[in-house]
Formats: structure tokens, C-alpha cells, sequence
């Protein structure tokens, strides 16, 4: 007998309602995602189509296709496609395992659609099955708000990725990204989008006829921080995601660039150039906004990063000659540098520990790609095969990054995983598409 | 009437300066073409286009006053010696007019980092607001806005595009 374990996440619940009242300012014309580089060797995997046992109408893209989407993407699955299946099992007592392992497939996800219990939305729920042991490895039903299909989907995945990688999947999380329309035509338009990490339900956050860059997500992935230029000049916002309000948190003379959430959310290290030159300063939010000044120095100092501990800021400086990447602890005390390889190294982006920085890399003046840099072994890697590459984003469970490129003459997003070998491009239908920026695990 | 001769020796100063520069920078790269010249007629007769203290020079082809905008060489922020007279033409102006005041937008071209970019176009208009401020002009009267590379002139990836691209651009906000 199944032992299903019944998900109490009533937290989740409620995330997931908020998420459905998301301001929707505008609908964005919707990523696309192409796959460039797959692997060898992929996990083979069946997810078996879900009964819908619901009262409700079923929407027309499945739970199990949406799932053997997003392990597809992650370049770590071979999901078998829907027409290969003999057999369409929803339960584990349905299965039958010989059928499988002939087909040649390691592990098998069934699952139906149902009813909540408590008559309000959903429930998936779901069984992950070895076929070769024939055991369960994951039991779980997960509740589903109304119109939330696709997050709890993403949700599921997440789950399974978990359960046969050993980390979370990043899948149930967002990105934030920037559309540029009409650039150099004197009718430029800038849109701030947010959309699912597969690129599904894109909303447009801002919209401005002056740049937008930079944006970060807060560490409870409610609110972005970015750059706007609306006034004519360099503002930092902060703007929740929930309820649309927006506040300016720096609006001083010269350059207000750069933020970066602090891992508890309270401080924002930003980049300002107030004092003559661009300096690391951290804004205290919950302290009426002051700042204090981390670096002292005539170079460019920019593009601050937390360490996930919240003891170092990373940052780049050209203080060198070259932009490098360098760090400090929170007061601003032991600078040290830590690129040495190559001419260039800035916008450093950090997973969830800082052994691992995703950074802009160029050995001459001409090509910039994203490359990891290693601290353990003081080794630097270069990921990406582009001329322009830039704004490099780590997804939360370091993964991926996810980052800016140019193709046919367009900007584009691509994710290429932590190793490499995996390639992904996000295509808009129309204008460019630049500063990714991954959101936090959402819980 | 002291006043008047300073200014005047300032004019011949600037143009000296103008013929030193034509003599000394001609290896200089290729410049990208100018903005071609505003449609309005402009009344030349009785203009005398080295009077930088006169408005109407500012629309004026023939002046140094029509040229607003600084190119930059690659990763460089100095001000090129052909681009002084311009902007000490418009030193004399701002200097001559003081409900004058600027915008020194600072532009970089595509590559690299994006903050980065807005630091390296800072140091553009920073550049250009020293010439001014060591001609005499009140700091009052400038405002240095970096806008990096989020504001091309020209879209392409190459390098006559991005030398267009690498610039100061002197806005007048008020004349």
C-alpha cells in the first residue's frame, strides 16, 4: 500500500494566491526556449500522462508535459515522448515494471489530477517509481490553487530533479529580465518583465521610454530592486512585486547603479558615484535608507555581490588598471583581489555558496563570454562561445547560469549549465532581451 | 572694456588652439560624419560664427558651437586634442551666459559589463567637465550624466559603430 505523504504547505498555499494576483500590468510577448546543446548520456525517464479526476476542466498543456519539459531543459533527462508509451499507469499498483525496463527507462513518474479534499482547487498527486527495483522513491500530493496549474507543475519537477539529483530543482522559480524595443531610433521603450524560469507568463513589472538594468531580486523573492532612468538620470527603485508599489531607495548626484540584496533582505549594496568616482556603498532599508561607504577609492568600484553568508562583498574594480573582480568584508576592511586570469573580469554573480563566480570574461578587448571561476582551485573556465556575453546569473541552486547574448544581431538570453555542457537560448519574438537575473528558490 | 579684451585674446587663444590641433592630430582615426546641419536657415550675414557668446552659433553650421558631441577612443576617457576648440568654444559660451546650463551625457559602446559601462562614461563627462571647469565655468552650471552603453547611436557590432558610440554629448537644458 502507497503511503502517501499528504504535503501540509499551507505557506506555499498562500504564495501561490499572491502569485495569481500579481499585478498583471501587460502581457510580454512570450520567451522562447530553444535547446542548443543537449548531453550524452541523459537520465532516461517516463512521465506516464496524469489522470484528470477533477471536477474542473482540464487545461490543454498537461501536468506530465510540462514536467518532461523541464527535465528535458535541464540537459540531465531523456524524457520518452508520450506516443512511445504501451502503457498509461496514473497509480503504482498499474505498473507494470517489465514493460518499462524494456523500454529502457530508468525511472518512471505517474500521477493524477484530483480534487482537494477540502473542496478548494486541486491536488496533484504523484508517485516516482525505480523500474528496476520497482520501489517508490517519492509519494507526495501537492495542493494547487486555482489557475496555478503550471507553478505546481514546475513544483513537481522540482521535486522529482531532487529526489534522483540529490539538489533542489529550479524550476518552481522566476526570472527577471529587460526588453529593449527600438534602440538608436530616438522611440526607445524599456520593459522590466518578469516571467516563469521556462519563460511562461511573462508580466511587464515597468515600462519606460529610459533605460532599465540591473535588476535584483530580494531574497523572499517578493520585491526587484534595479536601475531606472526614468528621470532622466541614474535612480535606484525597490518595487514589490505584489502589491506594484515602488519606492526610491538612491537618488543622489551622478551614478545610483548596481544593487544587490543583502542575504537577510534588510541592506542593498549599491554603487554610487556621489563622492567623484563609483564607490560600493550599502543602503540600510529599514533604517530610513542611509548609507554607508564601503570602498575609498578614484577607480570604478561596481557591481557588488553578497556572499551567501552575508560576511563578504564581492565587487568589481579597475583599480588594477583592468576591471577584476575583488573582495571585502561588510565594513569595507581587506580589500583582496581575487581574478587573475585573463584582462577582464567583472559582474560577478554567486550560487548559493561563493566557491563558484559566474563573471564577464575577455582576454583581449573583443570577446566577452561568462566564464566560473573556481576559488577552491583558483581555476577560470569560460562557459559561453558568444562575442558580447554579459550579466551572468546563477540559478539558485547553481545549476545553471543564465545570462545575455547576442544572435543575428539580437540580444538574447542563454543558460548554459555550471559544467558547460548544456546550452539553452531564450528568444523574444521582438526587440532585445538583456539583464537575466534568477530568482531565489521560491518556498 | 577690460572685459572685452580679455575676451577677445580668449577668441584668438581658442582659435590658435583650433589651428595647433588641425597641425598636430592628423593621424587621428577617421571621425565619424557630423549630424547634418539643422533645416532652418540660419541668419550668417551680420554672425560672426568665433563669437561664442552668441546664441544663434549654437545652430550655427559654421561655428564650433554646433558641435556637441566628444568621441572617445576605446577604454579611453581623455579628450582628444582636435576636440579642445569645441570645448572651449563652449567654455566661452557658458562662461558668457550664465543662465546657461548643461547635461555632459557620458556614452560608452556595447562591450563589456553594463555598470561597468555607466562607471567608463562617467569618466567621459567627467573629462569634459574638467575642461570646462578649468576654463572658468561655473561647476554650477554643469551636471555630469553617465548614461553608459543603455544609449547607442548606432546598433551594429563593429568597430565605425562603436567609435560613434564612445562620446560625450553636450546637452544644453538651458541656453
Amino acid at each position: 500500500m502507497v503511503d502517501l505523504r499528504r504535503a501540509r504547505w499551507l505557506p506555499v498555499l498562500k504564495s501561490l494566491l499572491i502569485v495569481g494576483l500579481m499585478l498583471p500590468m501587460a502581457a510580454m510577448a512570450q520567451l522562447r526556449i530553444e535547446i542548443v546543446d543537449g548531453v550524452e548520456g541523459a537520465m532516461p525517464i517516463a512521465v506516464a500522462p496524469f489522470a484528470w479526476e477533477s471536477s474542473e476542466s482540464e487545461p490543454a498543456t498537461t501536468v506530465s508535459q510540462i514536467v518532461s519539459d523541464n527535465l528535458r531543459r535541464s540537459g540531465l533527462f531523456d524524457p520518452m515522448a508520450e506516443a512511445q508509451m504501451i502503457d498509461r499507469p496514473t497509480r503504482p499498483p498499474e505498473v507494470n515494471f517489465g514493460t518499462w525496463r524494456l523500454l529502457r527507462v530508468d525511472h518512471l513518474v505517474v500521477g493524477r489530477v484530483v480534487d482537494s479534499p477540502d473542496g478548494f482547487g486541486q491536488e496533484i498527486e504523484y508517485h516516482l517509481l525505480d523500474v528496476h527495483t520497482g520501489r517508490i522513491l517519492l509519494s507526495q500530493a501537492l495542493p494547487v490553487a486555482p489557475g496555478d496549474f503550471r507553478f505546481a507543475s514546475h513544483r513537481v519537477s522540482d521535486a522529482i530533479y531532487e529526489a534522483l539529483i540529490g539538489i533542489p530543482g529550479a524550476f518552481a522559480t522566476r526570472i527577471a529580465y529587460v526588453v529593449a524595443t527600438g534602440l538608436g531610433t530616438g522611440d526607445e521603450l524599456f520593459e522590466l518583465v518578469v516571467s516563469d524560469a521556462d519563460g511562461f507568463n511573462p508580466q511587464t513589472i515597468v515600462r519606460n521610454t529610459q533605460p532599465i538594468l540591473s535588476p535584483a531580486w530580494s531574497p523572499d523573492g517578493r520585491k526587484l530592486a534595479y536601475v531606472s532612468f526614468a528621470t532622466g538620470r541614474s535612480n535606484i527603485i525597490v518595487q514589490d512585486l505584489f502589491t506594484g508599489q515602488n519606492r526610491v531607495v538612491s537618488s543622489e548626484r551622478g551614478i545610483n547603479g548596481a544593487p544587490a540584496w543583502s542575504p537577510d533582505g534588510r541592506e542593498l549594496a549599491v554603487s554610487l558615484s556621489r563622492g567623484g568616482s563609483p564607490d560600493i556603498w550599502v543602503i540600510d532599508l529599514e533604517n530610513g535608507d542611509r548609507a554607508r561607504q564601503l570602498t575609498h577609492h578614484w577607480s570604478i568600484n561596481t557591481e557588488p555581490a553578497w556572499s551567501p553568508d552575508g560576511r563578504f562583498i564581492y565587487f568589481t574594480s579597475d583599480r588594477a588598471g583592468r576591471p577584476q573582480i575583488h573582495r571585502m568584508d561588510t565594513s569595507g576592511d581587506g580589500i583582496e583581489r581575487v581574478t587573475f586570469d585573463g584582462r577582464y573580469n567583472a559582474r560577478v554573480s554567486l550560487a548559493d555558496n561563493d566557491r563558484f563566480l559566474a563573471v564577464v570574461h575577455s582576454d583581449g578587448d573583443n570577446d566577452f563570454r561568462i566564464a566560473i571561476h573556481d576559488r577552491e582551485n583558483e581555476r577560470l573556465r569560460v562557459l559561453s562561445d558568444g562575442r558580447l556575453d554579459e550579466s551572468p546569473s546563477f540559478a539558485p541552486n547553481g545549476s545553471m547560469v543564465l545570462y545575455a547574448a547576442r544572435y543575428q544581431g539580437r540580444g538574447v538570453l542563454s543558460a548554459v549549465s555550471a559544467d558547460g555542457r548544456i546550452r539553452q537560448r531564450l528568444v523574444v519574438s521582438e526587440g532585445d532581451v538583456r539583464e537575466p537575473a534568477w530568482s531565489p528558490l521560491i518556498r | 572694456m577690460k572685459t572685452a579684451l580679455r575676451f577677445m585674446a580668449l577668441v584668438m587663444l581658442v582659435a590658435l588652439l583650433a589651428a595647433c590641433a588641425r597641425e598636430t592630430a592628423p593621424e587621428a582615426p577617421p571621425e565619424p560624419t557630423p549630424p547634418p546641419p539643422p533645416e532652418r536657415p540660419v541668419e550668417t550675414d551680420r554672425l560672426d560664427p568665433r563669437d561664442f557668446a552668441d546664441p544663434r552659433n549654437l545652430d550655427n553650421p559654421d561655428s564650433l558651437l554646433s558641435q556637441r558631441t566628444i568621441y572617445f577612443e576605446f577604454d579611453r576617457s581623455n579628450v582628444r586634442a582636435q576636440y579642445r576648440p569645441v570645448v572651449d568654444a563652449h567654455a566661452a559660451y557658458i562662461r558668457a551666459n550664465p543662465t546657461a546650463r548643461v547635461i555632459l551625457e557620458g556614452h560608452t559602446d556595447e562591450r563589456g559589463s553594463r555598470e561597468y559601462n555607466l562607471g567608463l562614461g562617467e569618466r567621459r563627462g567627467n573629462s569634459v567637465e574638467e575642461l570646462l571647469r578649468a576654463a572658468g565655468v561655473s561647476s554650477r552650471q554643469i551636471e555630469v550624466v553617465s548614461f553608459g552603453e543603455e544609449r547607442p547611436v548606432c546598433r551594429e557590432s563593429n568597430e565605425d559603430c562603436w567609435q560613434r558610440n564612445r562620446r560625450t554629448e553636450i546637452v544644453y537644458t538651458a541656453r
